[in-house]
């Protein structure tokens, strides 16, 4: 029969270990657009103008000075968590404690603020960034022990300690460190200026940003330019070849909990050092769970954190402009929860290249041979 | 007295054990078909804010229980896709189910808040069970769903241990590739279990805002969609060890409630904190006996099954 001719069709999908730069960049750029898509469609659904509310959102955002300063400032602790938890992705080990961390980093730098009003600056900072990274650090540590000794999943004993964390901080807020002062309010009472990150101008743009880009770089560079970057990504590569090479997994899984905990602590020191001067209960609208999103989105790449950090903020302040619409702010949880599934069924594409074939019927040909 | 407290603790530990108990049958079985389902928090948290709408709608809590199921299952047929079709990495699309169902219910749920139920689960009178002294109390004065998951343990038990579909479906998560070559569809039994977990998930979500509270709050599973997740492990994926397990999660929650309204010297934070604790705790304690007996999870859990890579 000679009538079956192959399809004479001149590009191969076909399996590629590396994924093309183009493919690495338009998956996840694409991902956001359709996710905000899948939400129009939401929106209109529940009977609400989703191109008025975007419109709204994106003007507000991008059109005002209060938007892009707010964008930044939410950033900042979305992209130090963000760098935090990636870290940790980077080898596999899943820390959704972030959130946690964030709230005991927060209250340890709060102990420290309390217990010394009278100090100078060039003590109170340094000792509350200190304090920050043990009480993230621990709460990093705890889950990584019996992980690297007994292989207890870490998934659920990071994510269980969030609860511990917030339920903590509610208890120290509502009880022992209630300002006296605050007519009852579950506030502490307010940091001495001494203890507060100086800001830039008269915004609310403090110098955690120069923490976070800071913690990028370095991050950075110990992941693709020392042996123990080279370590945590090998293993998270390839438990078996790590073994194999004689790396230490049970250390390094102890080594980058902590250092995850330690930058999701000062996530948390940051945020109420710099933004809120004191620690209240809820602080955190969830950082710690928006930067997984971040984290993964940026493909755990510290320096596209940053990045994606800010279109994160940059959705968070959208999410409050809509209010004044009667739009909940949750929606903006619903459209990060579908960023996600889009960049994870975008990510089949990065694991597939097409390839032009020059002759496809000698190729065919070559094959069925 | 004490005795009167005894039994109301235990009773209150069935009703706060049961979303746990269907939750974690739910993920049994999705787990026992190779794929692992972190977002059980997220479909709980749908199925008890659609159940709930179509219960204040409709005025028949009965109704929303079905529409949980079915709204579980919907968020369920998502990381079926992603992680049986596209092969997507099984951890990162239950945490976007999760965080998904998060934003979703409180977006659904916002005008809910603070309104109330005018029909929910009502205690269902059983002849001769419900008047028996002491387990009378403790296990048959409760609504039908609690009596019905009495039923779905020992009936998911059957399936997976005693039927030729429970053998396929071991198979599948064991050994997807050798259950393919016997002719069982590794595709089709990985999205049906799934999708029946996330309904069961919808069930134990519908039980909080239907008969545990029974009202919408924000967040309101709080955590127990991933205290089911760790039942499973506690459970060593066997669904009659998972009534077990999820009682006596259920019977942490309700001391640390019921010593509230005793005027205990702790604070009432730290009693909520007990079940997460314990959790910890638990897990630590099981997997370490699961690894001195060598008993372990579905041999294919989180792994995509390929049939170009065999």
């Amino acid at each position: 029969m000679s009538g079956l001719r192959p399809v004479a069709f001149p590009w191969r999908l076909e399996r590629s270990l590396v994924p093309s730069p183009a493919m690495s960049v338009l998956v996840p750029v694409c991902s956001v657009v359709l996710a905000l898509l899948a939400g129009a469609v939401f929106l209109a659904f529940t009977g609400r103008d989703p191109w008025f509310l975007y419109g709204e959102m994106f003007s507000g955002v991008f059109g005002t000075r209060y938007g892009l300063f707010e964008t930044v400032v939410k950033a900042i602790p979305l992209m130090i968590a963000g760098l935090g938890v990636g870290l940790a992705f980077r080898m596999r080990l899943w820390n959704i404690g972030g959130e946690g961390q964030l709230y005991m980093g927060a209250c340890a730098a709060t102990w420290v603020a309390l217990t010394f009003p009278d100090q100078p600056a060039w003590f109170l900072l340094p000792g509350m960034f200190a304090a920050a990274a043990v009480g993230g650090g621990v709460w990093g540590l705890l889950p990584a022990i019996p992980r690297a000794y007994l292989g207890v999943n870490e998934i659920i004993t990071t994510l269980m300690l969030n609860y511990v964390a917030i339920l903590w901080v509610d208890y120290l807020v509502y009880g022992p460190w209630r300002d006296p002062a605050g007519f009852n309010f579950p506030l502490t009472a307010r940091f001495s200026p001494e203890a507060i990150l100086p800001t830039l101008g008269d915004s609310r743009i403090h110098a955690g940003l120069l923490v976070g880009l800071t913690l990028a770089l370095i991050l950075y560079v110990v992941l693709y330019r020392t042996r123990w970057g080279y370590e945590i990504r090998v293993v998270g590569d390839s438990p078996g070849a790590a073994r194999y090479a004689g790396i230490n997994i049970g250390r390094n899984i102890l080594l980058v909990m902590l250092a995850s905990g330690v930058i999701c602590g000062l996530a948390g020191m940051v945020e109420v050092s710099g933004l809120a001067h004191r620690l209240q209960p809820g602080f955190s609208p969830g950082y710690g769970y928006t930067a997984i999103i971040i984290a993964w989105l940026a493909r755990l790449n510290p320096l596209t954190v940053i990045l994606v950090a800010f279109l994160f903020g940059g959705l968070q302040v959208g999410g409050y402009i809509v209010q004044t619409n009667g739009v909940p702010a949750t929606m903006v949880a619903m459209l990060q929860g579908l960023v996600l599934f889009f960049v994870l069924a975008g990510e089949v594409l990065l694991k597939y290249r097409f390839r032009r074939v020059r002759d496809p019927r000698a190729e065919v040909k070559k094959r069925d041979r | 007295m004490t005795g009167d407290f005894v039994i109301a603790v235990l009773a209150t530990a069935i009703v706060a054990g049961t979303p746990l108990l269907y939750a974690a049958l739910g993920e049994i079985m999705a787990e026992r078909s190779g794929i692992l389902n972190l977002g059980v928090e997220g479909m709980m948290l749908v199925g008890a804010i659609s159940g709930f709408i179509v219960a204040v709608a409709t005025n028949d809590p009965w109704l929303g229980v079905v529409t949980a199921m079915v709204a579980g299952g919907a968020m369920a047929c998502i990381h079926a896709f992603l992680t049986v079709t596209l092969k997507a990495n099984q951890v990162v699309s239950g945490l976007a189910l999760t965080l998904f169902g998060a934003g979703l219910s409180a977006f659904l749920g916002k005008s809910y808040i603070g309104t109330p139920l005018a029909k929910p689960l009502r205690e269902v009178h059983l002849p001769v069970l419900s008047d028996l002294p002491v387990l009378g109390p403790i296990f048959f004065q409760h609504d039908a769903l609690v009596l019905l998951s009495f039923l779905l343990a020992p009936a998911l038990w059957f399936w997976v241990y005693r039927t030729r579909a429970g053998l396929n479906l071991r198979a599948v998560g064991e050994n997807p590739a050798a259950a393919d070559s016997l002719g069982v569809n590794v595709f089709l039994s990985r999205y049906g279990y799934v999708i029946l977990g996330g309904m069961l998930a919808g069930i134990g979500g519908a039980y909080l805002s239907l008969a545990y509270v029974p009202a919408w709050m924000e967040n309101m599973v709080a955590g127990r969609g991933w205290i089911a997740v760790a039942l499973v492990i506690f459970a060593t994926w066997n669904p009659l060890n998972a009534v077990v397990g999820a009682y006596i999660f259920g019977g942490i929650d309700a001391l640390g409630f019921r010593l509230q309204t005793l005027d205990v010297a702790v604070s009432p934070y730290f009693l909520k904190m007990l079940p997460y604790l314990f959790t910890i705790g638990v897990l630590i304690l099981v997997t370490r006996k699961n690894m001195l007996n060598r008993i372990g999870a579905p041999g294919a859990l989180g792994q995509p099954y390929d049939r170009e890579e065999r």
